[in-house]
Protein backbone atom coordinates (compact mmCIF):
# COMPACT_ATOMS: atom_id res chain seq x y z
CA UNK A 1 0.00 0.00 0.00
CA UNK A 2 1.39 3.33 -0.92
CA UNK A 3 2.18 5.69 1.94
CA UNK A 4 -0.68 7.95 2.44
CA UNK A 5 0.01 12.36 2.24
CA UNK A 6 -2.68 14.26 3.63
CA UNK A 7 -3.27 18.20 1.90
CA UNK A 8 -4.97 20.27 4.48
CA UNK A 9 -7.74 22.17 2.58
CA UNK A 10 -9.11 25.56 4.77
CA UNK A 11 -11.02 28.34 3.53
CA UNK A 12 -9.37 30.78 0.81
CA UNK A 13 -6.38 27.65 0.24
CA UNK A 14 -5.77 28.35 -3.53
CA UNK A 15 -2.60 25.37 -3.80
CA UNK A 16 -4.36 21.85 -2.89
CA UNK A 17 -5.05 20.68 -6.46
CA UNK A 18 -1.20 21.17 -7.20
CA UNK A 19 -0.01 19.53 -3.96
CA UNK A 20 -1.89 16.53 -4.16
CA UNK A 21 -1.22 16.40 -7.38
CA UNK A 22 2.59 16.46 -6.41
CA UNK A 23 1.72 14.22 -4.47
CA UNK A 24 0.64 11.95 -6.48
CA UNK A 25 3.20 12.53 -9.57
CA UNK A 26 5.75 11.41 -6.74
CA UNK A 27 4.19 7.98 -5.87
CA UNK A 28 2.04 8.49 -2.45
CA UNK A 29 -1.47 8.37 -1.91
CA UNK A 30 -2.96 12.08 -2.10
CA UNK A 31 -5.59 12.74 0.79
CA UNK A 32 -7.90 15.79 1.09
CA UNK A 33 -8.13 16.86 4.48
CA UNK A 34 -10.40 19.50 5.77
CA UNK A 35 -9.89 21.90 7.98
CA UNK A 36 -13.05 21.55 10.04
CA UNK A 37 -12.18 18.04 10.38
CA UNK A 38 -9.93 16.94 13.18
CA UNK A 39 -9.59 13.31 12.02
CA UNK A 40 -6.17 12.82 9.93
CA UNK A 41 -7.48 9.87 7.78
CA UNK A 42 -4.56 7.96 8.90
CA UNK A 43 -1.81 9.71 6.94
CA UNK A 44 1.40 9.54 7.31
CA UNK A 45 2.57 13.20 6.39
CA UNK A 46 0.82 16.17 5.99
CA UNK A 47 1.34 18.83 3.41
CA UNK A 48 -0.20 22.28 4.21
CA UNK A 49 -0.42 24.03 0.83
CA UNK A 50 -0.26 27.83 -0.10
CA UNK A 51 -3.24 30.45 -0.34
CA UNK A 52 -5.10 32.96 2.03
CA UNK A 53 -6.32 30.72 4.68
CA UNK A 54 -9.23 32.65 5.71
CA UNK A 55 -8.60 35.80 3.96
CA UNK A 56 -5.48 36.84 5.61
CA UNK A 57 -7.47 38.01 8.45
CA UNK A 58 -5.53 39.01 11.74
CA UNK A 59 -2.50 37.73 10.22
CA UNK A 60 -1.39 35.55 7.81
CA UNK A 61 -2.13 31.88 9.01
CA UNK A 62 -3.32 33.25 12.60
CA UNK A 63 -7.13 31.74 12.21
CA UNK A 64 -6.14 28.78 10.53
CA UNK A 65 -4.18 27.88 13.41
CA UNK A 66 -7.04 27.09 15.81
CA UNK A 67 -8.95 25.48 13.54
CA UNK A 68 -10.19 21.89 14.21
CA UNK A 69 -7.43 19.81 11.63
CA UNK A 70 -4.55 21.92 12.92
CA UNK A 71 -5.07 20.75 15.98
CA UNK A 72 -4.83 17.21 15.53
CA UNK A 73 -1.75 18.08 13.38
CA UNK A 74 0.32 19.95 15.86
CA UNK A 75 -0.41 16.92 17.79
CA UNK A 76 0.81 14.66 15.08
CA UNK A 77 4.26 17.06 14.84
CA UNK A 78 5.03 16.64 18.04
CA UNK A 79 5.00 13.08 17.97
CA UNK A 80 7.34 13.57 14.53
CA UNK A 81 4.61 13.14 11.78
CA UNK A 82 6.32 14.77 8.35
CA UNK A 83 4.76 18.50 7.90
CA UNK A 84 5.56 20.56 5.09
CA UNK A 85 4.03 23.75 5.41
CA UNK A 86 4.63 25.73 1.62
CA UNK A 87 4.37 29.61 1.84
CA UNK A 88 0.65 30.15 3.77
CA UNK A 89 1.02 26.86 5.40
CA UNK A 90 4.44 28.40 6.65
CA UNK A 91 3.07 31.23 7.79
CA UNK A 92 0.39 28.33 9.78
CA UNK A 93 2.99 26.68 11.07
CA UNK A 94 4.66 29.73 12.84
CA UNK A 95 1.71 30.56 13.82
CA UNK A 96 1.32 27.27 15.51
CA UNK A 97 4.52 27.71 17.60
CA UNK A 98 6.05 24.68 15.35
CA UNK A 99 8.59 26.35 13.56
CA UNK A 100 10.32 29.70 15.07
CA UNK A 101 9.96 33.46 13.55
CA UNK A 102 7.07 34.88 11.50
CA UNK A 103 6.65 36.01 8.23
CA UNK A 104 5.73 39.41 7.70
CA UNK A 105 5.13 42.24 4.45
CA UNK A 106 8.00 41.98 2.25
CA UNK A 107 10.16 44.53 1.99
CA UNK A 108 8.83 47.82 -0.65
CA UNK A 109 5.35 46.31 -0.22
CA UNK A 110 5.50 44.59 -3.48
CA UNK A 111 4.09 41.30 -4.35
CA UNK A 112 6.72 38.55 -5.32
CA UNK A 113 5.94 36.06 -8.11
CA UNK A 114 8.75 34.68 -10.31
CA UNK A 115 11.01 31.68 -9.99
CA UNK A 116 13.99 32.22 -7.41
CA UNK A 117 17.24 30.60 -7.09
CA UNK A 118 17.60 28.26 -3.68
CA UNK A 119 20.56 26.48 -1.45
CA UNK A 120 19.27 23.50 -0.17
CA UNK A 121 20.85 23.93 2.86
CA UNK A 122 19.94 21.38 5.18
CA UNK A 123 19.10 17.70 2.82
CA UNK A 124 18.71 15.63 6.40
CA UNK A 125 15.27 16.78 7.03
CA UNK A 126 12.15 14.71 6.01
CA UNK A 127 11.19 16.35 3.11
CA UNK A 128 15.15 17.01 2.26
CA UNK A 129 17.07 13.63 1.97
CA UNK A 130 16.70 13.54 -2.11
CA UNK A 131 18.89 16.38 -2.03
CA UNK A 132 22.49 16.96 -1.72
CA UNK A 133 23.58 19.52 0.46
CA UNK A 134 24.88 22.64 -0.99
CA UNK A 135 22.23 21.71 -4.41
CA UNK A 136 20.99 24.78 -5.82
CA UNK A 137 17.10 24.43 -7.40
CA UNK A 138 14.89 26.80 -9.13
CA UNK A 139 10.67 26.98 -7.90
CA UNK A 140 9.07 29.56 -8.28
CA UNK A 141 7.57 32.47 -5.13
CA UNK A 142 4.46 34.47 -4.52
CA UNK A 143 4.07 35.94 -1.71
CA UNK A 144 3.23 39.38 -0.73
CA UNK A 145 4.11 38.65 3.10
CA UNK A 146 7.01 36.44 2.62
CA UNK A 147 10.15 37.77 4.96
CA UNK A 148 11.09 35.57 7.29
CA UNK A 149 12.12 37.22 10.51
CA UNK A 150 13.67 36.26 14.30
CA UNK A 151 15.63 37.83 16.41
CA UNK A 152 18.97 37.26 16.55
CA UNK A 153 19.51 34.58 18.94
CA UNK A 154 17.13 32.91 16.88
CA UNK A 155 18.67 33.49 13.31
CA UNK A 156 22.00 31.86 15.26
CA UNK A 157 21.09 29.32 16.75
CA UNK A 158 19.19 27.39 13.30
CA UNK A 159 22.36 28.24 11.78
CA UNK A 160 24.26 26.63 14.22
CA UNK A 161 21.71 23.71 14.49
CA UNK A 162 21.75 23.57 10.39
CA UNK A 163 18.19 24.27 10.20
CA UNK A 164 17.93 26.66 7.66
CA UNK A 165 16.62 24.04 4.96
CA UNK A 166 16.95 26.77 1.87
CA UNK A 167 18.29 30.24 1.29
CA UNK A 168 17.82 32.74 -1.39
CA UNK A 169 20.80 33.06 -3.61
CA UNK A 170 19.13 36.96 -4.63
CA UNK A 171 17.15 37.59 -1.70
CA UNK A 172 13.21 38.75 -3.24
CA UNK A 173 11.69 40.03 -0.27
CA UNK A 174 14.04 40.92 2.78
CA UNK A 175 14.43 37.85 4.50
CA UNK A 176 16.75 37.55 7.13
CA UNK A 177 19.86 36.50 6.59
CA UNK A 178 17.92 35.19 2.91
CA UNK A 179 16.24 32.41 4.75
CA UNK A 180 13.62 30.70 2.50
CA UNK A 181 12.89 27.55 4.52
CA UNK A 182 13.24 26.28 8.10
CA UNK A 183 12.84 23.17 9.92
CA UNK A 184 12.24 22.31 13.62
CA UNK A 185 14.75 20.64 15.75
CA UNK A 186 13.51 16.92 15.06
CA UNK A 187 13.63 17.71 11.22
CA UNK A 188 9.91 16.32 10.14
CA UNK A 189 8.71 19.49 10.03
CA UNK A 190 9.58 22.11 7.55
CA UNK A 191 8.31 25.62 6.13
CA UNK A 192 9.33 26.62 2.87
CA UNK A 193 8.16 30.27 1.36
CA UNK A 194 8.98 28.95 -2.32
CA UNK A 195 6.49 26.68 -4.02
CA UNK A 196 8.07 23.13 -4.70
CA UNK A 197 4.43 21.63 -5.86
CA UNK A 198 4.80 24.34 -9.01
CA UNK A 199 7.62 22.62 -10.18
CA UNK A 200 6.68 19.17 -10.73
CA UNK A 201 6.68 18.42 -14.33
CA UNK A 202 8.45 19.49 -17.59
CA UNK A 203 5.24 21.36 -19.31
CA UNK A 204 4.35 23.96 -16.10
CA UNK A 205 7.39 24.01 -14.20
CA UNK A 206 10.06 27.20 -14.37
CA UNK A 207 11.01 28.07 -18.02
CA UNK A 208 13.26 27.66 -19.66
CA UNK A 209 13.91 24.97 -16.52
CA UNK A 210 15.13 23.49 -14.52
CA UNK A 211 11.24 22.53 -14.36
CA UNK A 212 10.82 20.08 -11.52
CA UNK A 213 13.72 21.02 -9.13
CA UNK A 214 10.29 20.74 -6.69
CA UNK A 215 9.79 17.15 -6.80
CA UNK A 216 12.26 15.57 -4.19
CA UNK A 217 10.35 17.58 -1.39
CA UNK A 218 7.67 14.65 -2.42
CA UNK A 219 9.80 12.03 -3.29
CA UNK A 220 12.08 12.66 -0.17
CA UNK A 221 9.22 12.34 2.59
CA UNK A 222 8.12 9.50 0.74
CA UNK A 223 11.26 7.80 1.38
CA UNK A 224 11.59 8.65 4.58
CA UNK A 225 8.47 6.63 5.22
CA UNK A 226 9.25 4.06 4.10
CA UNK A 227 12.71 3.80 5.35
CA UNK A 228 11.15 3.79 8.81
CA UNK A 229 8.39 1.41 7.55
CA UNK A 230 11.35 -1.06 7.11
CA UNK A 231 13.27 0.32 10.21
CA UNK A 232 9.93 -0.60 12.33
CA UNK A 233 8.92 -3.72 10.97
CA UNK B 1 -20.77 46.30 30.03
CA UNK B 2 -17.04 47.66 29.28
CA UNK B 3 -15.39 47.93 26.46
CA UNK B 4 -11.59 46.92 26.70
CA UNK B 5 -9.36 48.92 23.83
CA UNK B 6 -6.10 46.39 23.20
CA UNK B 7 -3.30 48.13 20.75
CA UNK B 8 -1.45 45.99 18.37
CA UNK B 9 2.14 47.42 17.55
CA UNK B 10 4.92 45.96 15.77
CA UNK B 11 7.89 45.90 17.94
CA UNK B 12 10.15 48.70 17.94
CA UNK B 13 12.69 46.62 15.61
CA UNK B 14 10.43 45.05 12.82
CA UNK B 15 10.39 47.42 9.96
CA UNK B 16 7.22 48.46 8.93
CA UNK B 17 6.75 48.59 5.46
CA UNK B 18 3.03 49.99 5.78
CA UNK B 19 4.02 52.86 7.87
CA UNK B 20 6.93 53.92 5.75
CA UNK B 21 4.98 53.98 2.90
CA UNK B 22 2.13 56.36 4.74
CA UNK B 23 5.06 58.20 5.97
CA UNK B 24 6.14 58.45 2.37
CA UNK B 25 2.82 59.79 1.08
CA UNK B 26 2.20 62.51 3.52
CA UNK B 27 4.93 65.01 1.94
CA UNK B 28 3.30 64.77 -1.31
CA UNK B 29 -0.07 65.61 0.59
CA UNK B 30 1.67 68.80 1.83
CA UNK B 31 1.78 67.11 5.37
CA UNK B 32 4.98 68.40 6.53
CA UNK B 33 7.01 68.03 9.48
CA UNK B 34 6.37 64.48 9.91
CA UNK B 35 9.34 62.18 10.94
CA UNK B 36 8.03 58.76 10.96
CA UNK B 37 4.92 56.75 10.61
CA UNK B 38 4.05 53.42 12.38
CA UNK B 39 0.74 51.19 11.46
CA UNK B 40 -1.22 48.97 13.76
CA UNK B 41 -4.18 47.45 15.27
CA UNK B 42 -6.80 48.36 17.29
CA UNK B 43 -9.07 45.89 18.86
CA UNK B 44 -12.48 47.10 20.81
CA UNK B 45 -13.71 44.44 23.30
CA UNK B 46 -16.53 44.79 24.05
CA UNK B 47 -17.01 42.71 28.06
CA UNK B 48 -20.35 41.18 29.47
CA UNK B 49 -19.27 42.36 32.67
CA UNK B 50 -17.31 44.81 34.68
CA UNK B 51 -13.54 45.48 33.50
CA UNK B 52 -12.29 43.93 36.47
CA UNK B 53 -8.80 42.87 37.55
CA UNK B 54 -9.77 39.21 36.61
CA UNK B 55 -11.42 40.58 33.10
CA UNK B 56 -8.58 42.13 32.32
CA UNK B 57 -6.49 39.10 32.73
CA UNK B 58 -8.70 37.48 30.35
CA UNK B 59 -7.66 39.88 27.68
CA UNK B 60 -4.06 39.96 28.10
CA UNK B 61 -4.40 36.35 27.59
CA UNK B 62 -6.56 36.49 24.10
CA UNK B 63 -4.46 39.46 23.19
CA UNK B 64 -1.05 37.10 24.04
CA UNK B 65 -2.82 34.04 22.49
CA UNK B 66 -4.63 35.45 19.41
CA UNK B 67 -4.56 39.21 18.94
CA UNK B 68 -0.91 39.78 19.04
CA UNK B 69 2.20 37.46 17.80
CA UNK B 70 4.64 38.25 19.97
CA UNK B 71 7.26 37.42 18.12
CA UNK B 72 6.93 40.28 16.00
CA UNK B 73 4.12 42.54 17.82
CA UNK B 74 3.72 44.22 20.91
CA UNK B 75 0.27 44.90 22.83
CA UNK B 76 -1.45 47.13 25.05
CA UNK B 77 -4.19 46.62 26.84
CA UNK B 78 -6.32 49.75 28.46
CA UNK B 79 -10.22 50.39 29.35
CA UNK B 80 -12.02 52.64 27.24
CA UNK B 81 -13.74 55.06 29.76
Amino acid sequence: MPARIGVVTFPGTQDDADALRAVRVAGAEPVSLWHRDADLHGVDAIVLPGGFSYGDYLRCGAIARFSPVMESVIAAAHEGMPVLGICNGFQVLCESHLLPGALIRNDGMLFVNRDVRLTVEAADTAWTGGYKAGQEIVIPIKNGEGKFTADERTLDELEATGRVVARYLDNPNGSARAIAGVANAAGNVVGLMPHPEHAIDELTGPYPGPATDGLPFFTSVLQRLIDSELVNA
Amino acid sequence: MARVVVDVMLKPEILDPQGQAVNRALPRLGFDGVVDVRQGKRFEVELEGPADEAALARVREMAERLLANTVIEEYRVRVEA
